[in-house]
């Protein structure tokens, strides 16, 4: 990895050494993973663990919004339908109480039995979800609200009535609208982060993702069908495109990694849900202070630098 | 997203699907032979037409400096950012190098990347144009394409505060993973600026405008336009029909339909894209 990337995890934990211990057994539980992580991350990730990492972001067993939703909000209410035309299962919005204060929760939400995934259609959204969390997004800012994003899809739905419904543009305006927010934002990428589809809830102030989790431009099938003309090399098309977190915090697309239980969130929800929790509140007191214009700027600054380029 | 074109990019496929017996983008048949009507042309007569069939109004695709010479005033061109290039973060490989493939298409296209950006005037109103070419890997959007859009925002702004960008792309590059995603907000952000600072983006929608580049800058025009015939959709057909095992419409993504559902404000044909653009600069204030 690269020494950025270190030098990233070693500022949170000199900064998290600092910090009073407050919340007691949790922060230092957090301390002595991040040390691990540290540990984990100084060794390059070989081709083997970037693809257990696809497996482990795609395991049903992992925990999906709903379920962080119940395990770190209090008086969770949810938001139902774009206002135009219908209600999207595949993204859930909603307020509720975190640490004291109320905020707004956008994320993908997959199922894990035949039915559930039917009704969340896998976690792929229409432009309808994205105009549900654009809708939750304006409110949020009304109000004074941090937006929180948990971002868990395949990708944004291809189908015939999407198209129609103005998919690609739907994706366009909610990255407009995240960029215009005055209010914090942090997205945390909490399994698949699939090319548009994730982007669209992504355009956040800070951009984290679980240690397990991965963020890619296309799928390993898509992009093994297409360069390999095999969609069954996807094992290679992931070791080429390195969607896993430990790269994407070196490319400098994510602003840190969020720990999860040994072994991965699938195997202790509420562990993974404590982990998460301290994350995201350590990085929305960081922000809550900050002026709107000040966060504006910054935020468009961040995604305006994305990118790596040559001269001649 | 399970993608399946060849021709490098995420989401899409590049194909129509009207039966299409001489093969439109010149996947079958002669690129100079109308897939309308099957009139076949030289080059020279093509370009005099604007590469449109006299016989039949067929769009044929337009590179990006013809593009411009057919938009902009005589000799009122002036390239900006020509020098950057890719790089490779990834060093990325799947049955060639990444490298080598920029290579061939430069080689190939005489472009640095998918996109030429510059100062220009349309009948005499001083703006930017931003043109992609399909030719280079598709059109399609890495780390480049999104700083020559992004600089090119920046640079309306500062001057005179109108774009015209004409897109002709597969999508994101995947050959830079998720960096090219990035491309998406990069390019969001900068029209973002544009347009709060007061400037007018006019998006020109060419065949074929998917996967990111639909996703991002090209569908957040003030005025979104777009060609007779051109695919402009977020997944491919084929993707589509693949994923939902569904008949698609005939007319499936093309700018019609998309004007239907309310996506494009006009379908323009490529005779009259010139003086609608100068119309369009006029009613937006930009200067002469």
């Amino acid at each position: 990895m690269s020494q950025e990337a270190e030098l990233g995890l070693r500022d949170r934990l000199a900064q998290l050494s600092g910090v009073k211990l407050l919340r007691g057994t949790k922060l230092s539980a957090e301390l002595e993973r991040l040390q691990r992580q540290l540990e984990r991350l100084r060794e390059d990730t070989t081709d083997e663990e970037i693809w257990g990492r696809v497996l482990l972001a795609r395991d049903e067993k992992r925990p999906y919004t709903l379920d962080y939703v119940e395990r770190i909000l209090e008086d969770w209410f949810e938001l139902h339908g774009d206002r135009g035309r219908m209600d999207d299962h595949a993204i859930v919005a909603g307020i509720g109480s975190l640490d004291g204060r109320t905020v707004a929760l956008v994320g993908h939400q997959k199922g894990r039995d035949l039915k559930e995934r039917a009704v969340r259609n896998f976690g792929m959204a229409y432009p309808e979800g994205y105009r549900k969390a654009m809708r939750t997004m304006e409110l949020a800012e009304r109000h004074g609200f941090p937006v929180v994003t948990l971002v868990d899809t395949p990708g944004a739905y291809p189908g015939i009535a999407a198209e129609q419904h103005g998919q690609g543009g739907a994706i366009a305006r909610s990255q407009a609208a995240m960029l215009r927010l005055g209010v914090p934002t942090v997205s945390i990428v909490i399994g698949e982060g699939g090319s548009g589809g994730a982007i669209a809830i992504a355009v956040a102030d800070r951009v984290l993702m679980q240690e397990n989790a991965i963020y890619s431009v296309i799928s390993p099938e898509g992009c093994a069908s297409i360069l390999w003309r095999d969609a069954s090399q996807a094992n290679k098309a992931a070791a080429a495109f390195k969607p896993d977190a430990a790269h994407c915090l070196e490319l400098r697309v994510i602003d840190g990694i969020v720990p999860e239980p040994e072994g991965g969130a699938q195997v202790d929800h509420d562990a993974a849900a404590v982990l998460l929790r301290e994350s995201l509140v350590a990085h929305l007191d960081e922000l809550a202070d900050v002026p709107a214009d000040e966060l504006r700027r910054a935020r468009r600054a961040k995604f305006r630098s994305m990118g790596v380029l040559a001269s001649v | 997203m399970p993608g399946v074109s060849t021709t490098g990019n995420i989401d899409v496929s590049i194909e129509h699907k009207k039966s299409d017996p001489s093969g439109r983008d010149g996947s079958g048949g002669h690129p100079n032979t109308c897939p309308g009507c099957g009139s076949h042309y030289r080059d020279d007569e093509l370009v005099e037409q604007l590469r449109v069939c006299p016989q039949c109004g067929h769009h044929f695709p337009v590179r990006a400096r013809e593009r411009i010479e057919q938009l902009a005033d005589p000799d009122t061109f002036d390239e900006e950012d020509g020098d950057l290039r890719s790089a490779d973060p990834l060093e990325f490989f799947d049955l060639r190098p990444y490298v080598e493939r920029l290579a061939e298409a430069e080689l190939g296209t005489g472009l640095g990347d998918a996109i030429l950006t510059g100062r220009a005037a349309v009948e005499g109103h001083s703006c930017r144009i931003a043109a992609m070419d399909f030719a280079f890997m598709g059109g399609s959007m890495g780390s480049v394409v999104g700083e020559r859009f992004a600089r090119a925002c920046e640079r309306a702004a500062e001057d005179g505060g109108a774009l015209i960008s004409v897109s002709a792309s597969g999508g994101a590059r995947m050959q830079e993973g998720i960096l090219a995603l990035m491309q998406l907000p990069k390019t969001v952000a900068a029209v973002g600026d544009l347009q709060d600072g007061g400037g007018v983006l006019i998006s020109v929608l060419a065949h074929p405008t998917t996967g990111g580049v639909t996703a991002s800058f090209a569908s957040l025009g003030d005025v979104i336009l777009a060609e007779p015939g051109a695919l402009t959709s977020f997944a491919g057909p084929r993707v589509v029909a693949q994923t939902t095992r569904e008949k698609l419409p005939d007319d499936f993504g093309l700018a019609e339909s998309n004007f239907r559902f309310g996506h494009v404000d006009a379908v323009v044909q490529r005779n009259d894209l010139r003086t609608t653009l100068a119309r369009l600069l006029r009613l937006f204030g930009a200067e002469r």
